[in-house]
């Protein structure tokens, strides 16, 4: 505050319009978003991050997505800590060792596990291409079939884009709002309603 | 506040509206802050209109602000009068067929713009609406509170602040404490507002909020990073309104609003209407987007669409 002030005699004012402008943004920001469990996720991000300019012209729809860490529960990855230790089973089953709580719900009956998971790697995805993605790429898993709500999401017009409208933004990868299993976007319990009005003003 | 502080603010008002009604009496009223006032008192009773203030002043006051703030809530606040970025217009999107009518937008806009957490203040609010009636809001229901959410045969639609172009709450304002930006924010001088509430009235979505008591906001839940037009600690007897949570969104790079970011469903989408690859101007020329009582010619900057 002092030293701030002590500046308010001497220097010009647009040089302390800066300053104050800097203070605000040497703080760091924190971002915050509900995943599908209701989760509340917060990111941190430091002051650096945040010093780009906005330019119109340049600012292309970019070619990869930036993306934050995949939606894992908790000790779940990497998946080979298990399965580099097993020989893949590819068989349409009931899993009644691991995994019991996973029911596909996902245009069942056409699908298995295996049709989306790499049965060489755990630890990525397959497209039908048999190219191998990792999971922080799970959208173009998605796209294959729901072009249409890849098109829209990569625009930032379905699915949610974090970050700075004017810079540097994350895609929340449709994993964190769906879950590829059971993909039915899950009711939440809503805030409270507003108080009436009788009860605010006196 | 302190007692002291109170009053201050007070003395403050009160003049400020005895000048004003002198003047519309005609009467040679002179009101003036009593001669026990402190300097601060004086000194925001003869602040400048925001928009006259030359870059000495408004640094000034923005000192003034922050001391007062940084005492009365007992941490280090900032306030900001940071200008409009050239060659941006904001625009808002709202995606009705994916709002679930969950409300988290409304409580992250109160932590967000320091809004008064008692008596309770909403910017936001979000309404219930019947499928089989579609966007009426004559079936519009607020109070709704249902185990959860989305429930069957409803659709959601938040109202807030729809930014217009031709914005009838900024033409009635008998005292220009309220204007258009030149990103086509609407704002408030706090400073300046005498607290008649014509814009409130003439304002087609009731979108503006009249603080009736001094708001309250616990020291520890107050966002420290404000801005002169928008989330800075309000007065009592002002009126406060949405503004595309300006304290984010006007610095390089800006951050989105708080409401979109908090959305789970990520039916918020904000942007630069003049920017052809932003989102908005893609939702614009993609989807099926309305605006609200289009009839009226308000031309809204808040786009709604299936
Ligand atoms: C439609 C494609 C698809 C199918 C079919 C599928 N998965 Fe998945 N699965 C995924 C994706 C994508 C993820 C990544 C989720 C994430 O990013 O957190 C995932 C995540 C997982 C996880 C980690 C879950 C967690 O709790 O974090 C396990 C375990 C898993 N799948 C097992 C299975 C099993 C077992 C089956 C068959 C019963 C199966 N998957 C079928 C796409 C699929
Ligand atoms: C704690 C050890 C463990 C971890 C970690 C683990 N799995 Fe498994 N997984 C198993 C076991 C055991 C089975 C066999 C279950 C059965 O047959 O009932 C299995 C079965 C599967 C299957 C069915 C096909 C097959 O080979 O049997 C898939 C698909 C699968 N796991 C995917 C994953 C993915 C993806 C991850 C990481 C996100 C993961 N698993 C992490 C133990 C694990
Ligand atoms: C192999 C094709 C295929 C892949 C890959 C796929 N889906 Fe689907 N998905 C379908 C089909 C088929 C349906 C059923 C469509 C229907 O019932 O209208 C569906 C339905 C859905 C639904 C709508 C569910 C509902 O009940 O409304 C969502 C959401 C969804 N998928 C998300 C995903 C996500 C997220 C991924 C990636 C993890 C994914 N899908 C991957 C084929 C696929
Ligand atoms: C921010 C959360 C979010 C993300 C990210 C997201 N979706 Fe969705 N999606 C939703 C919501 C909410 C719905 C509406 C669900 C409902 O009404 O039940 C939905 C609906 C859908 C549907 C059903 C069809 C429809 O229009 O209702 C499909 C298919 C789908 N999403 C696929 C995807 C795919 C593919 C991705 C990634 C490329 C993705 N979603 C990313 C939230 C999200």
């Amino acid at each position: 505050m002092n030293g701030r002030r002590l500046l308010l005699t001497s220097a010009g004012a647009i040089a302390i319009v800066a300053l104050l402008v800097s203070i605000a943004l040497a703080q760091g920001m924190r971002e915050k978003f509900f995943d599908r469990d209701g989760r509340l996720v917060v990111i941190e991000r430091s002051a650096a991050e945040q010093l780009r300019t906005y330019d119109i012209r340049s600012s292309k729809a970019p070619e990869t997505f930036p993306v934050p860490p995949p939606p894992f529960s908790e000790g779940i990855f990497p998946c080979s800590d298990c399965h580099a230790h097993m020989s893949p089973d590819q068989r349409p089953r009931v899993l009644t060792e691991e995994h019991t709580d996973i029911v596909l719900n996902h245009a069942e009956g056409q699908r298995w596990c295996l049709d989306c998971h790499n049965t060489d790697d755990r630890d990525t995805l397959r497209l039908v291409s048999g190219e191998i993605i990792p999971f922080s790429e799970s959208y173009r898993l998605c796209g294959q079939c729901h072009g249409d709500k890849f098109r829209e999401w990569r625009e930032g017009l379905h699915g949610k884009r974090t970050g700075y409208w004017n810079g540097d933004k994350e895609y929340l990868l449709c994993a964190h709002c769906h879950n590829p299993h059971d993909p039915n976007f899950k009711p939440m319990k809503p805030m409270p309603p507003p108080v009436r009005p009788g009860e605010t003003r006196r | 506040m302190s007692d002291e502080q109170q009053k201050e603010t007070r003395v403050f008002k009160q003049t400020r509206r005895k000048v004003l009604k002198g003047l519309a009496a005609g009467a040679a009223v002179l009101a003036v802050p009593t001669p026990q006032a402190s300097a601060s008192v004086w000194e925001a009773f003869f602040q400048k209109h925001f928009r006259e203030m030359s870059k000495d002043e408004l640094v000034r006051v923005l000192a003034r602000l922050e001391k007062t703030y940084s005492r009365q809530y007992g941490k280090e606040v900032t306030v900001s009068a940071t200008p409009p970025i050239e060659g941006v217009r904001f625009g808002y999107g709202l995606d009705l067929s994916r709002c679930i009518g969950c409300r988290r937008c409304v409580y992250g806009c109160v932590e967000e713009n320091n809004l008064s957490r008692e008596p309770q203040l909403h910017l936001i609010r979000v309404v219930r609406l019947q499928k089989e009636k579609g966007v009426d809001l004559d079936y519009a229901e607020h109070y709704y509170n249902p185990e959860l959410v989305p429930e069957p045969g409803y659709f959601y639609m938040p109202i807030s602040c729809q930014q217009c172009e031709n914005s009838p709450c900024t033409k009635v304002c008998p005292v220009q404490a309220t204007w258009k930006e030149k990103d086509g924010i609407v704002v408030v001088d706090y400073n300046w507002c005498i607290g008649c509430r014509y814009c409130m009235a003439s304002c087609p979505y009731g979108a503006r909020r009249f603080n009736w008591r001094r708001p309250q906001i616990p020291a520890e839940n107050l966002n420290p990073t404000t801005h002169y037009l928008g989330n800075r600690p309000r007065p009592v007897g002002v009126v406060e309104k949405c503004t595309f949570c300006i304290q984010r969104t006007r610095e390089q790079p800006g951050r989105y609003p708080a409401c979109q970011e908090v959305c789970p469903v990520g039916a918020r989408k904000f942007g630069n209407l003049l920017d052809p690859k932003s989102e908005m101007r893609a939702l614009i020329e993609n989807k099926r987007v309305f605006i609200l009582k289009e009839d009226l010619n308000t031309r809204p900057k808040f786009y709604y669409f299936f």
